[in-house]
């Protein structure tokens, strides 16, 4: 099954004359309406109509994160913001957050990208989709929302949280096809455990997850504990949100929509592309976006490229499912956070140098995030212990509030921080991905 | 059915196309929207052969035309009705529409000539009523449809018609807007290009923008129309004064 059969099963020659052409506009474009762009053009000598091919890509300068963020908010859109309908913004803070827009067109763009993901992964028109993204500046939730809409399935606009509350509408509702990140998929089968309902009672039939690294044998472990097909999807909102790739039932890949995306795999060191098949940093320009086209976007997520033989009929090339990130970013409960971050937000509250630990933990599905603070001789009995909670609480509510993820945080000795070698241990990480 | 790689193209220094690359299969309707001197016509000469393509390629049915002759490119099936009719005013009607299969007569076709007429007479039903009547005096309308029957007379494959609606009224554009999804019906591929963008993009299936003499956006007809700077320019909506109290 196919959502648009022309597209994604493309014929390799035709489909590199038209991400040619869409290349060559979209240059056209940034390079008219973006200064950031022109910029950086300009710098480096080099004309929108000098680029005659595809690999002529490759002359062309990066994207980073910092450039997005130094943008903030509106410096990257190419169109007035009167043409934009909707904003969205990455994980982060306000100030470090990427801010997104989306015209009409785009919208409706990225919602025919998004169907093609829903039926790759076996959602039909007859499903009932529940949506457990958190919907909101986030890009999953009305990415898929839209998407399962526009594919005409019934959705269901859960959000994320009150797993309870959820199953019970999974049950109720007959929600055949689950969207989530795989986290939030393993919370509902320990729940549904839990709550000593069995899978039979349900009538889900296929999960599509994303936003999150998850490994082979946590799709194994969901798709045993709910029954049902489990496939994998990438997106980042800088780009477009989810859509930019996903798997078929086959579960080899994601495939990449490439008449939308052109992609690179460079070595992250080097920046020198990597041969097909080798892992490294996955770098996307975007084809056809209005309001936020994106030139050579540094995802600093890695993966390979393989060539798109996959007997589901797609030929488009695949990537493979996420092999890590190039940066020290943790991904916790979907969202991206940085230990950098949280140093220097440590670092506002304490007014010196921090000691301190991150500690990560997957409790049944759900990441829990610890950060543990040198206490720095503060008293931890008698009269004082009522000023301590209070330093913990401002450390817990701030952190919480400029990260957007709950943690948790322990006020400890400077011996619990001290490692054998005298090298502090900033993160660690026990969750077994 | 062609296919354009990277083509420059002009007059004397004057460089019109920068790098311009498009496509068009089988049975689509195409339309190249833009301001006047954004290189519209330009892109059909060069396409035509009328003017040489100083770099790039052009592929009609995987053969590079791009050094061929006119009349050679118009022999493998691509025919161009020109801006501004170009007529044999002096000429009747049926004169003017055979001047047309001049390329069947070259290649020994010319048994199929009076079949083609008749094929022609079929579509433009008015052209066989005036068969005698000097081109010269035909009204705008009739006269689109002159340059329009002389073209098929050629057989083409891919049809190219530079600004048809042109001077037109706006009941006679639809005729010939008609005429030209009638064609795609009966196996022709069409390029249109064309300043009255919303006639061009309700019956086009994808289009392409170009300004200054680049393609500054692809899509389906539908996203263009309802691209907000296409709107703009090429709609003339105004869109500062929607919404407002």
């Amino acid at each position: 099954m196919y959502w648009e059969p022309d597209k994604e099963c493309m014929d390799r020659e035709e489909l590199e004359q038209l991400q040619l052409e869409r290349f060559q506009s979209t240059l056209n474009r940034v390079y008219a309406h973006v200064p950031f762009y022109r910029k950086k053009f300009d710098a480096l000598g080099i004309a929108p109509e000098e680029i005659g091919s595809l690999s002529d890509l490759a002359r062309l300068p990066f994207t980073t994160k910092e450039d997005v963020r130094g943008n903030y908010p509106y410096g990257l859109f190419a169109v007035p913001l009167r043409e934009v309908v909707r904003i969205h913004a990455s994980s982060g803070t306000t100030e470090t957050s990427s801010v997104v827009g989306y015209t009409r067109n785009d919208i409706a763009m990225w919602s025919k990208l998004v169907a093609r993901v829903l039926v790759a992964g076996g959602v039909t028109k007859d499903d009932v989709v529940q949506v457990s993204f958190r919907y909101g500046l986030f890009t999953g939730g009305f990415g898929l929302h839209y998407g399962a809409e526009r594919l005409g399935a019934s959705v269901i606009p859960a959000s994320s949280g009150n797993t309870v509350r959820q199953i019970q509408i999974m049950k109720d509702f007959k929600t055949t096809a689950l969207v989530s990140t795989p986290s939030y998929a393993m919370l509902v089968a320990d729940t549904i455990r839990e709550m000593g309902i069995p899978v039979s009672a349900l009538s889900l039939k296929y999960g599509l997850f994303g936003g999150e690294p998850w490994s082979e044998k946590m799709r194994q472990e969901i798709q045993d504990a709910l029954g049902i097909v489990a496939t994998d999807n990438y997106g980042l909102s800088e780009v477009i949100g989810p859509g930019v790739s996903g798997e078929c039932i086959e579960r080899n890949g994601l495939h990449i929509n490439e008449d939308h995306f052109l992609v690179e795999v460079i070595d992250p060191k080097t920046l020198q592309p990597v041969p097909p098949g080798r892992t490294g940093e996955l770098v996307i320009t975007t084809l056809t976006k209005e309001a936020f086209p994106m030139v050579r976007y540094r995802t600093r997520d890695l993966t390979s490229l393989h060539a798109g033989d996959c007997p589901c009929g797609r030929t488009g090339r695949r990537m493979s499912r996420l092999a890590g990130r190039t940066d020290e970013m943790l991904i916790i409960r979907g969202m991206k956070v940085s230990p950098s971050k949280i140093e220097s937000l440590l670092f506002e509250i304490e007014g010196k140098e921090p000691n301190y630990r991150i500690v990560i933990d997957r409790k049944g599905a759900m990441d829990e995030v610890t950060v543990l603070v040198d206490a720095n001789g503060e008293p931890s009995f008698g009269e004082e212990r009522r000023h301590v909670g209070k330093t913990v609480e401002t450390i817990r509510k701030r952190l919480t509030h400029e990260l957007g993820v709950a943690v948790d945080v322990k006020l400890v000795e400077s011996k619990t921080l001290e490692t054998a070698d005298g090298k502090p241990r900033r993160v660690i990480d026990h969750r077994k991905l | 059915m062609l296919r354009i790689k990277n083509v420059e193209s002009g007059y004397g220094r004057l460089k019109v196309l920068k790098k311009v690359s498009m496509h068009i299969g089988t049975g689509e309707i195409v339309t190249i929207i833009g301001a006047n001197g954004a290189g519209k016509t330009s892109l059909l000469r060069t396409v035509s052969g009328l003017i040489p393509a100083r770099s790039g390629e052009i592929l009609f049915d995987a053969k590079e035309i791009g050094k061929m002759p006119p009349e050679k490119i118009v022999f493998l099936g691509c025919s161009l009705v020109p801006e501004g009719r170009q007529l044999f005013a002096p000429m009747t009607v049926k004169e003017n529409i055979l001047l047309g299969a001049y390329p069947q007569y070259r290649q020994k076709r010319g048994d199929r000539v009076r079949d083609d007429l008749e094929r022609v007479y079929g579509l433009f039903p008015r052209l066989r009523e005036r068969e005698r009547q000097l081109a010269g005096t035909l009204s705008g309308g009739e006269q689109q449809m002159l340059a329009i029957a002389r073209a098929l007379m050629a057989r083409p494959k891919l049809i190219m018609m530079d600004e048809p609606s042109m001077g037109l009224a706006p009941l006679v554009i639809r005729d010939i807007f008609t005429i030209v999804t009638r064609l795609r019906e009966e196996g022709n591929t069409v390029l249109l290009v064309e300043q009255n963008a919303k006639a061009a993009l309700a019956i086009a299936d994808r289009g392409y923008v170009l300004e200054t003499g680049r393609i500054i956006m692809e899509g389906t007809a539908e996203d263009l129309l309802s691209n907000r700077e296409v709107q703009r320019a090429y709609l003339g909506r105004d869109l500062d004064s929607e919404g407002t109290m």
